[in-house]
């Protein structure tokens, strides 16, 4: 096993309680979500598809698109090809989807077998009933990772499988953006915008704002509508740069910079003044153009928010909870306006994670973060809807971020990058400070009551 | 051994499904065609038996296996409780890959010890998921194991997804109440009107909507199976004199074997509809009679149905200005393809096709006669493409049906209304009918409906429409 510095404390009990992990597969079936006219399979049980597509339907409140191969007692004893086969084939007669996402699961992995392998020879017999429908295979076992590491195994294959090499020529003003899984679809439908506003056109893999935004068709589509399409995989390569969001999109980009020779920009985080700064130059040197002056003065307004936020931020002792991306982009601002990260909980390990300004992160679950923010004196609880039991039992405050919000609506308009997504993001967290500001009282500076009585009237 | 008792289930003899099979088909069990790959819909039985068991609001719900079969699904429905919020919070083994290598029993053992550490739960239910049934692990072996070593029930419910479909699931969940709960313990109050209701799981409160029929009456609900139930609730449930089963086709096993081992007659009944609650208390009270309760119980119920119904049907006609007329499009199955029919009708609605899918031959036969003998007004799956059109040319004005197809209404931009188990409100009893309309009427004539129904005033290219100038 990897070791870890000290800063990681990996929560080492038997039993997860109230998990704040979700499965890999999920997350790479959201990333296939993302591209145009796509349909995701799930090669194991039904259940497995079942559990996920409640989940997606409950936090986007849309209508997804999701199968499965329907894997029973003797078709895992057997092997499964013959489902993943008969699965396939069902899907593009029915659905007609330009493209099939194929993910395997715990059982199938478990039973070790070579989907990828089996997916070529499916393909290769079934060349005329499947027509233009393509297919692409991600292994995701569900004892591996969470789903941020599920959505970057996905991205990857989608990169193998439909982004061609390099050829010698430049789109000089077409840039690729490689949305983390931690990114809304108002994230994707923000840095697209300021990525226009600089004269450049953005591709954008995988495109959750393109498919599941919240648009109404206008007609029944069984797959998805809107997304990256292959036409837009297919001219990658000619970009002039490539712009990786959230540090789980490394290997993506390595992968994409290896084949196709465009460089990339990395961007561990677009929330935060500093971060959006270096976005912005970085676009302006892509570019050569000048930072436009609708962002110099949403700048300006971030500041404001700041400036009026930061006596509501200010020793506040937070305890979040979100996979690494998420986290490190959320925990940054929090620290950037004086607030204490007191608990910090996440799924994985993440290495960067060291260098996010906190004591000590734990690697569990979200009772380890109720506990936490219990022994800490914690003022908000961050993490996603799942936090709703803790924020009940502690009569905490709770500011959701992530996947899933069950109990929202519109939560894949929330927007968290950005001047303005920053900036938004500021205010309702100082409004929830403010919903929950202590009311003065006579006893406030009583002798026995001494030092935290005025720090909790912050 | 799972084996035999799945084949066991698909002998159920108390199910009229099972028995109108022949026996070769019995032995594929339920739902098989249900799992053709790529196009099938539905839980897994783990997701069956969990359904059916969490509920149980007092005890830890312990799954044993990857991330993916409780962080994928925990407090993802609406089965309230009174009192202990326990059941609501998830507990997993989160089996990474060492332990897929090495097996999961010890992390189970050690599980189950901590949980009844950190929660002192009355019992713990250990739930069997694919991976650790695929790779081995003996949970029935941990389980026993388990109970004597720390003196308290901790029951294994073996139903991994890949045996079969949620319904089965929900079946092999109530074998494991059968075999490790029910019986267990010895009440020291059982009465002559006891009574049990299973198959209820108090989705968004429904139980507590007939539960104050139950007790006008002196009717005392032992154990609901398993809404809003505290462990030992169940484990007395075996002193009731009579069970009623509600979705008979979810838990039927549990009822018949009741009675094979305790005597206990069982009925079939349902809280959906006015004549539904009445014909169950009517029975509820003659059955009681037969077992020794006092004889007056007839005539009061029949006392409290006449009020009931009385003021239900009041109720309800005062919708009918608002809702007469209007189209419905009934998407469910089950007995629910009839059971909210006639209320449907009091108000003057028309319902343009119910369909009949997971229905008894009972079921289609009340649903025809509702239907005035239209045949081709009960169908079965109506395909997603279908429906859209029907609800978008205005063939229905609204769908009654489940979240898994709510999209389809809403991106026709016509009304929708949840009536299946993800529902946010309890439509259960006379009072549940009640507010059924009252969903509807809010549903139906939301002001809303005229505004985004009309077109933007623009063309697909944007260019502004100049004709007409109403926009």
């Amino acid at each position: 096993m990897q070791k870890h510095s000290d800063k990681f404390v990996i929560a080492r009990k038997s039993a997860s309680t109230n998990p704040l992990k979700m499965s890999a597969p999920l997350g790479a079936a959201m990333a296939y979500l993302g591209l145009d006219g796509c349909l995701p399979l799930f090669h194991g049980s039904q259940g497995c598809t079942a559990f996920g597509l409640v989940l997606l339907v409950r936090h986007f409140k849309e209508a997804i698109p999701f199968q499965t191969t329907a894997m029973n007692e003797v078709t895992t004893i057997l092997g499964g090809m013959d489902n993943v086969e008969q699965a396939v084939l069902n899907i593009s007669k029915r659905a007609k989807p330009r493209i099939i996402g194929i993910c395997s699961t715990g059982l199938t992995e478990t039973r070790g077998e070579d989907t990828g392998a089996d997916i070529r020879v499916i393909k290769a017999r079934n060349a005329e009933a499947l027509g233009d429908c393509e297919l692409v295979f991600a292994a995701t076992p569900d004892f591996a990772g969470g789903m941020q590491e599920g959505w970057g195994k996905a991205v990857a294959a989608i990169i193998d499988a439909f982004v061609p090499a390099a050829d010698g020529t430049r789109a000089l003003r077409q840039v690729n953006i490689l949305a983390g899984c931690h990114m809304t679809p108002g994230d994707v439908e923000e840095l697209r915008d300021m990525v226009a506003a600089f004269g450049l056109e953005a591709i954008v893999l995988p495109d959750l704002a393109g498919s599941l935004d919240g648009h109404v068709p206008g007609r029944y589509v069984p797959t998805t509508y809107g997304g990256t399409t292959l036409e837009d995989m297919g001219r990658m390569h000619r970009s002039v740069a490539t712009i990786a969001v959230g540090e789980h999109m490394r290997i993506s980009a390595e992968r994409l910079e290896a084949r196709t020779g465009v460089p990339t920009r990395f961007f561990d985080s677009l929330t935060g003044l500093d971060a959006v700064d270096r976005l912005m130059v970085a676009l302006s040197d892509i570019s050569g153009q000048p930072v436009p002056r609708k962002y110099r003065r949403q700048r300006s307004q971030l500041v404001d928010a700041m400036l009026d936020g930061h006596f509501h931020f200010g020793q506040k002792k937070i305890a979040l909870a979100a996979e690494p991306d998420l986290l490190w982009a959320v925990g940054r601002l929090f620290t950037d306006l004086g607030a204490e990260l007191a608990t910090v909980v996440t799924t994985v390990p993440a290495p960067h994670l060291e260098r996010l300004p906190c004591a000590q992160i734990i690697v569990g679950d979200l009772w380890d973060l109720e506990e936490g923010a219990a022994a800490t004196g914690a003022d908000l609880l961050v993490t996603h809807s799942h936090g709703r039991q803790a924020s009940e039992r502690l009569g905490l405050p709770l500011v959701r971020v992530g996947f899933p919000q069950f109990d929202r609506i519109g939560a894949s308009h929330q927007t968290l990058i950005g001047y303005r997504g920053t900036r938004e993001l500021v205010c309702s967290i100082a409004n929830t400070f403010i919903d929950s500001q202590h009311a003065h009282s006579p006893q406030d500076w009583q002798e026995d009551r001494h030092g935290g009585s005025h720090a909790a009237a912050g | 051994m799972l084996k035999e008792k799945i084949q066991d289930l698909f002998n159920e003899p108390g199910c009229d499904k099972n028995q109108a099979k022949s026996a070769a088909e019995r032995k594929k069990g339920c739902t098989t065609k249900g799992l053709t790959p790529g196009a099938a819909a539905g839980g897994c039985a783990y997701d069956g038996a969990l359904i059916a068991l969490q509920p149980i609001t007092d005890v830890v719900h312990l799954v044993h296996g990857p991330i993916a079969c409780l962080g994928n699904a925990w407090d993802n429905r609406h089965a309230a409780s009174s009192g202990s919020q326990l059941y609501r919070m998830g507990f997993t083994t989160d089996m990474g890959e060492l332990d897929v290598v090495y097996g999961g029993e010890k992390k189970l053992w050690k599980a189950i010890r901590d949980v009844i550490a950190d929660r002192d739960p009355p019992a713990v239910f250990v739930y069997q998921t694919c991976v650790p049934a695929l790779i081995g692990d003996d949970i029935e072996k941990v389980c026993e194991a388990a109970t004597e070593k720390f003196g308290r029930p901790v029951v294994p419910v073996n139903a991994p997804g890949f045996v079969g479909s949620k319904n089965l699931g929900n079946k092999l969940g109530g074998e494991a109440l059968l075999d490790y709960v029910i019986g267990t313990v010895e009440p020291d109050d059982a009465g002559p009107t006891d009574v049990n209701i299973i198959g209820e799981y108090n989705l968004s409160g429904e139980l507590w909507q007939v539960k104050p029929l139950l007790e006008k009456l002196g009717i005392r609900l032992r154990a609901c199976i398993t809404g809003d139930a505290r462990f030992q609730d169940v484990a007395t449930a075996h002193r009731a004199r009579v069970n009623m089963m509600v979705c008979s086709q979810a838990m039927i096993n549990v009822g018949r074997k009741m009675q094979e081992r305790w005597g206990i007659p069982y009925f079939e009944g349902s809280f959906y509809g006015i004549e539904d609650t009445s014909d169950v208390l009517r029975t509820m009270a003659r059955m009681l009679v037969e077992r020794g309760a006092p004889a007056d119980l007839t005539d009061r119920t029949e006392a409290l149905i006449a009020e009931e119904e009385d003021k239900a049907w009041a109720a309800i006609r005062a919708f009918r200005p608002r809702l007469e007329g209007r189209k419905v499009l009934l998407y469910t199955g089950g007995h629910k393809s009839w059971s909210v029919i006639s209320a449907l009708h009091e108000v003057g609605m028309e319902v343009i096709r119910t369909s009949v899918r997971k229905a008894t031959a009972n079921d289609k036969a009340r649903a025809l006669d509702l239907m005035d003998g239209d045949e081709s007004a009960l169908v079965g799956q109506i395909p997603a493409p279908e429906m859209y059109r029907m609800l978008e040319d205005g063939e229905a004005d609204i769908m009654l049906s489940g979240g898994r197809t709510q999209f389809i209404a809403l991106k026709a931009r016509r009304p929708w209304l949840d009536i299946n188990q993800e529902r946010h409100y309890a439509y259960a009893g006379y009072v549940g009918m009640v507010e059924l309309v009252r969903q509807l009427d809010k549903a139906i004539n939301n002001p809303m409906w005229a505004l985004i129904q009309k077109d933007a005033p623009w063309d697909e290219q944007g260019q502004v429409r100049t004709s007409g100038g109403e926009g």
